[in-house]
């Protein structure tokens, strides 16, 4: 779905630290500036509760990371620093085992899709090769799945071959469904690469291999960067099919759908406050180098 | 849809056929093959899975292969109510996220244009819920509208709402969830059409005498269906086949159970595997054919 393909461009977009303006294709022209009316307001207010809305849950779950509760994190009784200082301490360190386990399954997945979901976009885009759209749709009925569909085909293939399910079956499922985001996000990023600078490169008589290393990869890097992102992004928070294919290994999701029922200890607050924040600082980071660059090529050019 | 974007390339090199069908083999085969092991076989041992029987003198969650279709009239039979509540509410919260992302995508989109920064915040704003967990958010909401949340309890005290009625365990409170957590799915591909409307052919509209209504409904609205299709169809997908909303520990009770729950509670559970592949192959025929009519009506094929 280009969709799909557009909503994770622009995703993407946002951790690249350059060029995301190819990506996102051309600027449309600027509307004509209109004289001030009452009505010019309605939109931009909108906007602004559209968006505290949006962040409402965020800013609950963080306020709550600093509630001194005891077991249940429901009621507010009181402020203090004691959950973020010791995160691990509660429940013989269960959120943080969980924690690790999912940074483990979304590093590994995110290798593993990244540098398969790569090569098929370089293909893709470059080559002619038969079954092409048989192999369009190959990869994008994943994205149109249900994600209790494809966790319970999976979980449906892992019983039938009597694989158990462990971190393994995790990884295999969370590569699956990442492969086709990076696809979509790094094609865009091929499909957008100058021919005219490889041919720099093989000009110069810099060997096919060289030619790749040196020229073809660096400029592909930022796409391949936000693809792997989204793809870490994608893993970390899965919890639907992670569930069909855990057994009896904690994520950091499924701690969370487990614990709901009796109550979610402020750790667990903690840790998704910690890695909103990791995560906004990043793309805010990006963001505003990009700006700066952007304002500096504008000085030269 | 996105194999539009798959398949709309534009071939650069000139061919040098042997070798770079040798080269495009090895960058494909490694990939492809991963995608039929764990997701095409997968889909095929569903359907098998759905067609088993119960092993005679067998264990609980011990089946064989057979052709025993009885199982789809079985769980159609028993979860009829489950399926039309899972397309209901899909439904509804599609209706509501598009109502609530359009003026949002208009105003980052179009108006905000002139300010690229701004429209990069806002936009980092609209993803920002993707960064926290999707199942602490939708605690965070049961917690905020719960019975005795301040929300609720001021709408009671202006008689806003019955003084016995709740909202967490309703239908409306999944429904709620479920715009929530897919609003960012339906306002990205949005944006991504908006971004790139050409106002003039809206200024054009207006000095023909059309009222800003008309403008918004003959040219805005046709100008910006590709992201209207792609975002609800990336809303009622998941939206459909969810099962963390609707659960009773989060915003769902008794009767708001979903499609997904049955399907998790059979496979995980009951250990009635059959079952629960019964469901999935259902869920995902339905939406198949639901996406090809859409597509099809709103007459974006060129799209797919």
């Amino acid at each position: 779905m280009s969709g799909e393909g557009q909503a994770g461009t622009v995703v993407a977009g946002l951790f690249e630290t350059e060029n995301a303006e190819t990506a996102r294709g051309s600027r449309a022209p600027l509307p004509r500036p209109r004289r001030w009316s009452p009505s010019s307001w309605i939109l931009p207010a909108y906007a602004i509760l559209a968006f505290i809305f949006l962040l409402i849950p965020i800013a609950y779950t963080f306020i709550f990371s600093f509630n001194d509760s005891l077991k249940s994190n429901i009621s507010w009784r009181g402020f203090t620093f004691d959950k973020w200082l010791n995160v691990c301490a509660v429940q013989n360190g269960a959120v943080c085992e969980a924690f690790a386990n999912s940074i483990v399954i979304g590093v590994v997945a995110t290798v593993v899709a990244t540098i398969l979901g790569t090569m098929i976009a370089i293909a893709i885009v470059r080559y002619r090769f038969r079954a092409r759209s048989g192999i369009s749709l190959l990869l994008f009925l994943p994205m149109a799945t249900p994600e209790v569909v494809l966790g319970a085909g999976l979980a449906a293939q892992f019983l039938a071959f009597g694989v158990p399910k462990d971190m393994l079956t995790i990884i295999l499922a969370h590569t699956m469904f990442c492969i086709s985001f990076v696809v979509v996000t790094v094609k865009a990023r091929v499909a957008s690469l100058d021919p005219a600078l490889e041919e720099a490169g093989r000009d110069l008589y810099g060997s096919p291999t060289q030619v790749f290393l040196r020229v073809t990869f660096p400029l592909l890097l930022p796409g391949i960067i936000a693809a792997a992102l989204l793809s870490f992004a994608l893993s970390f928070d899965d919890f639907i099919i992670t569930n069909f294919n855990s057994g009896s290994v904690m994520t950091f999701p499924k701690y969370i759908y487990i614990s709901a029922s009796r109550g979610i200890p402020a750790e667990a607050n903690v840790i998704a406050s910690a890695v909103f924040l990791f995560a906004i600082a990043l793309v805010l980071v990006a963001q505003i180098s990009q700006a700066a660059r952007r304002r500096k090529l504008a000085k030269q050019g | 849809m996105a194999f539009a974007a798959f398949s709309s390339t534009s071939v650069v090199a000139e061919p040098a056929p042997r070798k770079k069908s040798r080269i495009a083999l090895f960058l494909l085969l490694p990939g492809i093959l991963y995608l039929v092991l764990f997701f095409l076989t997968p889909l095929v041992s569903l359907v098998l899975t759905s067609l088993q029987a119960p092993r005679e003198f067998g264990d609980i969650g011990q089946y064989d292969y057979a052709f025993n279709w009885q199982n789809y009239v079985q769980v159609v039979d028993a979860y009829w109510p489950h399926i039309l509540r899972s397309f209901g509410y899909a439904l509804a919260a599609t209706v509501f996220a598009l109502a609530f992302s359009y003026p949002l995508a208009y105003f980052i989109g179009v108006k905000a244009r002139r300010w690229p920064l701004l429209q990069s915040l806002m936009l980092v704003l609209v993803i920002a819920p993707f960064f926290i967990s999707f199942l602490l958010r939708t605690l965070a909401w049961k917690q905020l509208l719960s019975d005795e949340s301040f929300v609720i309890t001021s709408l009671k005290a202006l008689s806003l709402m019955a003084p016995d009625a709740h909202f967490t365990g309703t239908p409306a409170a999944v429904i709620f969830g479920l715009t929530y957590n897919f609003i960012p799915f339906m306002t990205l591909p949005l944006f991504t059409t908006l971004e790139r409307l050409d106002t003039r052919y809206l200024e054009a509209g207006s000095d023909l005498y059309a009222s800003p209504f008309q403008v918004f409904r003959k040219v805005t609205i046709p100008l910006s269906m590709p992201g209207i299709v792609a975002g609800t169809l990336l809303t009622f997908i998941p939206a459909a086949g969810d099962y963390v909303n609707a659960s009773r520990d989060f915003l769902g009770g008794a009767d708001t159970q979903m499609i997904g729950n049955v399907i998790e509670a059979n496979f995980l559970v009951l250990q009635n595997y059959p079952a629960a592949a019964a469901l999935s192959i259902i869920l995902m025929a339905v939406i198949l054919v639901i996406v090809g009519v859409y597509v099809k009506r709103s007459g974006t094929e060129e799209l797919l």
